[in-house]
């Protein structure tokens, strides 16, 4: 059976195009114009995921995140033509999965519902090996190995691996890191994350191009990018 | 308690003040002929010689060959003529010394009065001015000129000099002591070498004497160490050093309307020096103001003003009588010198009165009250004034009075047979009653004696003759006289504070209608217009208000009436009264040849207009007793200027915030809406069929992305252009924010390699992210548009001499030689470059906007390896996170 989706957009030719890429990409589709019509529609379809814009007639698309989650908690992803970051940092905040820009690369919002399904499906499944590449990172065993190689990383650079690789293909913003990764340090900073992700990324990347292990988004905070 | 040592902020603004304005030197002298002159000028060849610009501005040799050979190597600017009455007189060009701005300007006599006509009434003045405008001035002063120390001179030497200086003057002045032992003046004054105006050489000859010259010789010296100790006071408050300022003396002097109460408020001023206490005038306004004429008035006036010139307050207090007043007000200022003239009242009256002295002496505990004796003047001229108040009454008082003497004679004679004579002179009260209540106290006592002539002569036996018979009726004329005075005297004091209340009545009434009138506008110019009318009627004159126009000229704002008439005088003083904040033209000390008086109304330090009030005959516009309803009327016009520019500003404000707010919510939906369909025809190209060309499928993704880059563009210029650029600063990696922008920009980079040469190990940077990459992607899209096909793009960042460079470069044509700056100029595309590749220009400006929004800078150069542009951002040590290169370990 298809992963149904739910289009929340109210911008005709945009729901058209979407329905087209989805209904391409084997998905089902459903769309509502405005919030109220989307919180009918997700109540009614139980959809496995929700693209919603922000920009909508008669309520902000922030505060349909948590309502719509709580409507058989559908993964969400945000598509949406504001850049603030900090829009972003709220959206993900509020429960959704991921963030789209508009104007979007089909592709790249096609590999991102990927992620955020994979992660709706598979959540409370017991971690299993992230592979990126030639990294393979275990949780369990809180194992990190570059080829053949054991890659061996300080007790931080674990912990913040840790965290991207369990939301791996998704977005993790600066602030959730931190509270996991320096728990209790109210100093913490921005820039010790920097610093512990350019360890990483020289351990772990080098001789690739910065960034092709874990990604920056913007103001936002960071990706791990998983096959 | 240390906070009593830190600087005093007056003290300190003093000083800063000093430093902008010039520097004045007096050489100061006991009397003319010590060589003050000659002083001055070998001073300022001293001066001259370290290389300091001086001019002579007036120097007075008096045709003394030594002098005159002193002022040979200066540059004397020349003298104004002004005709006056028929002669020529010479004045020193104040406006050329202006335009001339040497560093130091000679100026002798500081006392000297100028030509009617002038700006400033009083050389003093000019060399105000001067000094305002930062030049230094070296002027020369007999001690007999000092306004405090006038009354002093003139007790000793019997000779009184009209032209006094200020001791403000003084106190801003650095004094040299001109000395000359009396003996040996006398010697040169013997020898000629003196020079003294011809007219005046008997009343010199007297004040040349020995004692004389030795007691001016002690002031000067005297008034030369106060000086000295006052600056050192003042360096040592401005340093905060020292707790040896324990001024809590207050004094205050009590001035009247008799000849003299100048005096008094110099001695005033002399013991307040002394005591180094701040000191107010003050003026107890019971109800024989009413009998003031203008020469009572003026002297009021003009003991206020002198107060304040000599650097004191001044308050006027309204009281039913002088002891109270005093006694209240010191009280309330908590004085604890009082200072009061003798009085010159009658040892009768203060037998039936008492003593205002003692009154106040055991009315106030703990003040010292000084007695001083009024100066010998002219006595003061009482009949005239009262004469002139009161007049001799009404001639139809007399006839009236006359008419009921004879009406009271013929009822009596009807009656005589009834009557006793003792009843029929209390018949005769009711016509001097009568007078004395309706005409006063003159007519009263005519009736009085008329009453007695008439009882005498029709009633008194023998009858028919004035002569008295029976001593017992002598009294009963007495009465009929008494009665007449009392009656009238009362009924006169009873009418006086009426007329005083009513006159108090009237001013507040012209005040509250005034206010009441001006609170209803909420026009500036009604306003204007209703003050100038208001004035208008109430001072029976012209008024305009003047505000000060761009450079010299001054603009006229609102009037009373049309066709007033602004001469060049007339304008000057306008002006002056505009910049300086005090009165000027007629009634004032500046510019008082003009008709017009000019008031300032003031709110704080700012002069929002200036009031010009003249009479159409040409009178004086202000009655000395009319000025402070003037002041307190253009206190109130002001206030609500005041008020109109405020709530003009808070509109102003207003109107910026909702455009603020307006453009944030059209920027947003502009962005939105722009967007949108952009979104729609991306991810419809993306979608369609493989059976379309790839190559138009792809065209109209790079032509999509880029409208997408230009409408960004177009968005943060109107952010930055509306000051709405808020920053969110944070430690940024350069490898990620480059990265980042190379990934977004690689739709413009398309047929180009791009070279990332940024080492991981570049410390963090504080900066915007989000600004950062927009500068970058702008920077890369200009690469791709400009750099050759096929070219190589650098990305490389370095960390040298504690700042980082992160330059961005192309292989191309580069930039116009010695143009390299214009490129970041909004809209401005490089000439020859713009057809070529497209683009609106806005990148580049965008670039520079959101660098310097971030404190870095931005530099454009050509290449110096190969052909092409080189754009560098350059980050200051101040933005780099310290430690952030070192990889510390976590």
């Amino acid at each position: 059976m298809p992963a149904r989706i739910l289009v929340v957009d109210d911008e005709l030719s945009i729901r058209r195009l979407l329905r087209a890429t989805l209904e391409r990409a084997g998905y089902a589709v459903s769309e509502a114009v405005n919030g109220r019509d989307a919180l009918i529609r997700a109540a009614a379809d139980q959809p496995d995921a929700a693209l919603i814009d922000l920009g909508l007639p008669d309520r902000d698309g922030l505060e349909l995140i948590p309502l719509i989650r709580r409507e058989g908690a559908p993964a969400i992803l945000v598509v949406s033509a504001r850049d603030a970051t900090e829009e972003k940092v709220a959206a993900l905040d509020l429960g959704a999965d991921d963030y789209v820009t508009k104007p979007f690369d089909s592709e790249e919002l096609l590999a991102r519902l990927r992620v955020a399904l994979r992660h709706r499906t598979g959540a409370g499944a017991p971690p299993k090996p992230v592979h990126a590449g030639p990294v393979t990172i275990d949780l369990d065993r809180r194992l990190v190995t570059r080829g053949a190689e054991e890659v061996h990383l300080t007790r931080k650079e674990h912990d913040v691996l840790a965290i991207l690789a369990r939301a791996a293909g998704r977005v993790v913003t600066h602030d959730r890191i931190m509270a996991q990764a320096w728990a209790g340090d109210a100093d913490a900073r921005i820039e010790y994350l920097r610093i512990v992700v350019r360890n990483l990324r020289q351990k772990l990347e080098a001789p690739q191009p910065v960034g092709s292990l874990i990604a920056n988004e913007l103001g936002v905070g960071y990706r791990l990018l998983a096959d | 308690m240390t906070t009593d040592d830190r600087p005093d902020p007056d003290a300190l603004l003093a000083l800063a003040r000093a430093e902008g304005k010039g520097r004045l030197k007096i050489f100061l002298g006991a009397a003319p002929g010590v060589g003050k002159t000659f002083e001055m000028l070998t001073d300022a060849a001293a001066a001259r010689r370290d290389g300091v610009d001086v001019v002579i501005g007036v120097v007075e040799t008096h045709g003394r060959v030594e002098t005159e050979a002193l002022t040979r190597p200066y540059e004397i600017v020349p003298r104004r003529q002004v005709p006056y009455e028929g002669r020529v007189l010479a004045e020193m060009d104040l406006d050329t010394i202006l335009a001339r701005r040497p560093r130091l300007v000679l100026v002798d006599e500081l006392a000297h009065t100028n030509a009617p006509g002038s700006r400033h009434s009083k050389r003093w003045q000019d060399v105000e001015e001067l000094l305002a405008a930062g030049i230094d001035v070296y002027s020369t002063l007999n001690i007999q000129h000092i306004e405090s120390l006038n009354d002093v001179v003139a007790s000793f030497t019997r000779v009184r000099v009209r032209e006094t200086v200020p001791d403000r003057i003084l106190d801003m002045a650095e004094i040299e002591l001109v000395d000359l032992p009396p003996d040996e003046l006398i010697e040169r004054l013997k020898a000629g070498k003196v020079y003294l105006p011809a007219e005046a050489t008997r009343a010199l000859a007297h004040f040349f004497s020995k004692p004389n010259l030795s007691a001016l010789r002690e002031l000067a010296l005297r008034r030369a160490a106060q000086a000295v100790d006052a600056q050192m006071l003042e360096h040592v408050r401005a340093l905060g050093v020292g707790g040896t300022w324990a001024a809590s003396e207050r004094i205050v002097v009590a001035i009247g309307e008799l000849p003299g109460t100048d005096g008094l408020v110099r001695a005033a001023k002399r013991i307040a020096d002394a005591l180094r206490a701040p000191w107010t005038a003050l003026f107890i306004e019971t109800p024989r103001v009413l009998g003031f004429g203008e020469a009572e008035h003026r002297r009021v006036a003009a003991a206020m003003t002198l107060a304040t010139s000599l650097g004191g307050a001044v308050a006027t207090v309204p009281a039913a009588n002088v002891t109270e007043g005093i006694t209240a007000f010191v009280a309330d200022a908590r004085a604890t010198q009082l200072i009061l003239g003798k009085s010159r009242r009658s040892r009768l009256f203060e037998l039936r009165h008492g003593s205002v002295v003692d009154r106040l002496v055991r009315g106030m505990p703990g003040v010292a009250v000084h007695v001083l004796p009024f100066e010998e003047g002219p006595p003061p001229a009482r009949g005239g004034a009262r004469a002139r108040s009161r007049g001799w009454g009404a001639p139809a008082g007399y006839a009236v009075a006359t008419g009921l003497i004879l009406a009271v004679t013929a009822f009596g004679r009807g009656l005589i047979h009834i009557l006793d004579i003792g009843n029929v002179a209390l018949l005769y009260l009711l016509p001097v009653m009568a007078a004395a209540t309706l005409y006063g106290l003159r007519t009263g006592i005519f009736a009085g004696l008329a009453a007695s002539l008439a009882y005498n002569f029709f009633f008194l036996p023998p009858t028919g003759t004035l002569t008295v018979s029976n001593p017992e009726n002598i009294i009963s004329l007495l009465v009929l006289l008494g009665v007449a005075v009392a009656t009238s005297q009362l009924n006169a004091r009873v009418r006086a504070q009426a007329d005083l209340a009513a006159a108090g009545a009237r001013t507040n009434a012209a005040l509250a209608g005034f206010l009441r009138d001006l609170t209803g506008l909420n026009d500036a110019d009604q306003v204007r217009a209703r003050i100038c009318e208001e004035i208008a009627r109430l001072f029976d004159a012209q008024a305009l208000l003047i505000a000060g126009g761009e450079g010299e000229g001054v603009a006229v704002l609102a009037a009373s009436a049309p066709g007033h008439r602004l001469e060049t005088v007339d304008l000057a003083a306008a002006r002056w009264a505009w910049d300086t904040g005090t009165p000027a033209g007629r009634g004032s000390g500046t510019l008082a040849a003009s008709e017009w008086l000019f008031q300032p109304l003031k709110a704080g330090e700012r002069t929002l207009a200036v009031l010009a009030l003249a009479r159409d005959d040409g009178g004086d516009p202000v009655r000395a007793d009319r000025l402070p309803l003037l002041m307190s009327l253009a206190d109130q016009a002001a206030l609500v200027l005041e008020r109109l520019r405020l709530e003009g500003e808070m509109r102003d404000l207003d109107a910026v915030r909702t455009r603020d707010r307006l453009r944030a919510a059209l920027l947003s939906s502009v962005s939105h809406d722009l967007r949108t369909p952009l979104t729609a025809v991306l991810a419809a190209a993306d979608a369609l069929d493989a059976g379309a060309d790839p190559a138009l499928v792809d065209t109209i993704r790079v032509e999509a992305r880029r409208l997408n880059r230009f409408v960004a563009n177009l968005l943060d210029m109107a952010r930055v252009e509306a000051g709405a650029l808020r920053l969110k600063v944070e430690a940024t990696d350069l490898s990620d924010a480059v990265t980042g922008a190379a990934h977004d920009a690689r739709a413009a980079l398309t047929g180009h390699a791009v070279l990332l040469d940024v080492p991981p190990d570049l410390p963090l940077v504080r900066v915007d992210p989000q600004l950062l990459h927009h500068i970058l992607l702008n920077l890369l899209d200009n690469a791709g548009r400009y750099a050759d096909p096929d070219s190589e793009v650098i990305v490389r960042g370095r960390h040298m001499h504690g700042e980082l460079r992160l330059s961005v470069l192309d292989s191309g044509p580069g930039l116009p030689p010695g143009r390299e700056r214009q490129v970041f100029e909004t809209f401005r595309r490089l000439e020859g470059s713009d057809r070529a590749a497209g683009g609106t220009g806005l990148g580049l400006a965008i670039v520079k906007a959101f660098a310097e929004a971030m404190d870095l800078s931005v530099e454009a150069a050509n290449r110096t390896d190969v052909a092409g542009a080189c754009f560098t951002l350059v980050f200051p040590a101040a933005l780099i996170v310290r430690g952030g290169g070192e990889g510390e370990s976590v």
